[in-house]
């Protein structure tokens, strides 16, 4: 599965670094998510999928491919 | 709009604030909710109805959801009371924004508050919570854990993150004092009045030669997207106050308290402090003091959980029920750290905390450095014989005799 993201919504609120820190980074500056990996299979999934349901601002999903 | 009147399942809408009967259980109030099929109404202060969400899935919905507004000024919002409309010299900076222009406020600070800036923080932090730890150990037994500790920490956090100067921080902790305990409205306008006019001259000397804190910082910034201007820096800085300081010191409190109960949970957290990161966010699901921010308007019809909320009409998405719903946490009235979820303690949607990893963190060091440096801390009242803010906005003990 592929992570997508909605840039204009995010507001930096590091919830998604904080379920999954191998998959996000916050941009220093503003806050705002940073993809690591963006193509994610198996046990990463599971991070993955936590960031998504956690985000606040739904700025996160996962689409196939 | 819809009649309130029509609304004739339950001809008595349930009073909110719904008190706060125990401190460890979901209150009768809010289970009733919990219970109903869909959203009901509750009746505020002020006398006007409002609707409340307290499902998890509910409320996260309705407050991830920009159909919502959060401007406490747009008619409809759900004050408590009516004269709580924030007169319009008043910046209500961040707190009443709505997206898009909320989402470039947010990003003018966010990048003071990820988890990587606030663990700059973390030996400060440390720092003032050893003094703290050292003076109670210095005074009387039995002391009040509240006064002695967990309210000055927190303070002094702030005045770090604002760069309140030191010369300034006896004023600072005493005004802030009488603002939290204030008897009467009177004694309440003149302390928020005197903060905010201390908040008035730390921003224009910031002005003037800024610093490397939070507000010297933005300061040097203005001109910025986002950025906000002396007026508006000023109201943040007051709000960082208020939304930073009783609220910690009442989940210190609280937490302090049930864990002094639970012997064992408390050793192996000692023993073990890498458990503390989930012992703090079963803390903050299990007591959820303040949901009262997540008030808001709807800017059109939309639909939550079986309900039209139509436009104009109030929401309030209770978090202290939403926290317990058994449908997202098994067993919810179990104090359990090993839980994977997260809850909506600090809200959800583009209003959700924007200092919940400096709150968390404060927990984290706040609560490990007590019990690693007093083990032999416990009650010197019986939980029973307590007194909680069982009305106040923000959930609370109001002390806690503690000895050693």
């Amino acid at each position: 599965m592929r992570i997508r993201t909605d840039p204009e919504r995010c507001i930096g609120a590091g919830r998604c670094f904080l379920a999954a820190p191998e998959l996000f980074d916050q941009n220093d500056h503003d806050g705002t998510v940073v993809v690591l990996v963006d193509q994610v299979t198996g046990d990463a999934l599971e991070g993955a999928r936590a960031a998504v349901d956690d985000c606040p601002t739904r700025t996160l999903s996962l689409t196939e491919g | 709009m819809a009649d309130p009147s029509e609304m004739t399942e339950h001809p008595e809408p349930l009073s909110y604030p719904i008190r706060r009967t125990c401190p460890y259980a979901l209150p009768d109030g809010y289970r009733e909710l919990l219970d109903r099929p869909t959203p009901s109404r509750i009746k505020l202060p002020s006398g006007k109805l409002a609707w409340a969400t307290t499902r998890y899935e509910d409320v996260k919905a309705m407050l991830g959801d920009n159909r919502f507004s959060s401007d406490l000024r747009r008619p409809g919002y759900p004050l408590m009371m009516d004269h709580q409309v924030p007169p319009p010299e008043f910046s209500t900076s961040l707190v009443g924004m709505d997206p898009p222009d909320h989402t470039l406020a947010r990003r003018a600070v966010a990048g003071d508050f990820t988890p990587r800036s606030i663990n700059r923080l973390r030996p400060r932090i440390q720092e003032i919570t050893d003094e703290y730890v050292d003076r109670l150990l210095a005074g009387p037994r039995p002391a009040d854990l509240i006064d002695a500790f967990a309210n000055p920490v927190p303070l002094l956090v702030i005045c770090e993150l604002l760069g309140v100067p030191f010369a300034d921080r006896e004023f600072f902790l005493r005004t802030s004092y009488i603002l939290m305990n204030a008897g009467t409205p009177e004694a309440g306008a003149h302390a928020t009045a005197e903060l905010m006019g201390y908040m008035d001259e730390l921003v224009t000397s910031k002005e003037r030669v800024p610093t490397d804190d939070l507000l010297g910082r933005l300061a040097a910034r203005r001109g910025e997207p986002g950025v906000p201007d002396h007026r508006d820096l000023v109201g943040m800085a007051f709000m960082l106050l208020m939304a930073g300081h009783e609220t910690i010191a009442n989940v210190v409190g609280l937490s302090a308290m049930l864990l002094l109960e639970r012997p064992e949970l408390r050793r192996s957290l000692t023993a073990d402090p890498s458990r503390w990161p989930a012992a703090v966010d079963e803390l903050l699901r299990y007591f959820t003091i303040a949901e009262i921010a997540n008030s808001r308007v709807a800017l059109e019809d939309v639909e939550i959980g079986g309900v039209t909320i139509a436009a104009g009409e109030g929401v309030l998405g209770l978090t202290v029920a939403a926290n317990r719903d058994p449908k997202r946490f098994p067993d919810p009235d179990a104090f359990d750290i090993e839980r994977v979820d997260r809850s909506l303690a600090f809200g959800f949607g583009a209003h959700q905390c924007l200092g919940q990893h400096l709150a968390r963190t404060e927990l984290e060091v706040t609560l490990a450095t007590l019990f690693a440096r007093v083990p032999e801390l416990r009650l010197a009242e019986p939980v029973d014989a307590l007194r909680f803010k069982e009305y106040h906005v923000n959930y609370g003990l109001h002390t806690l005799p503690v000895t050693w």
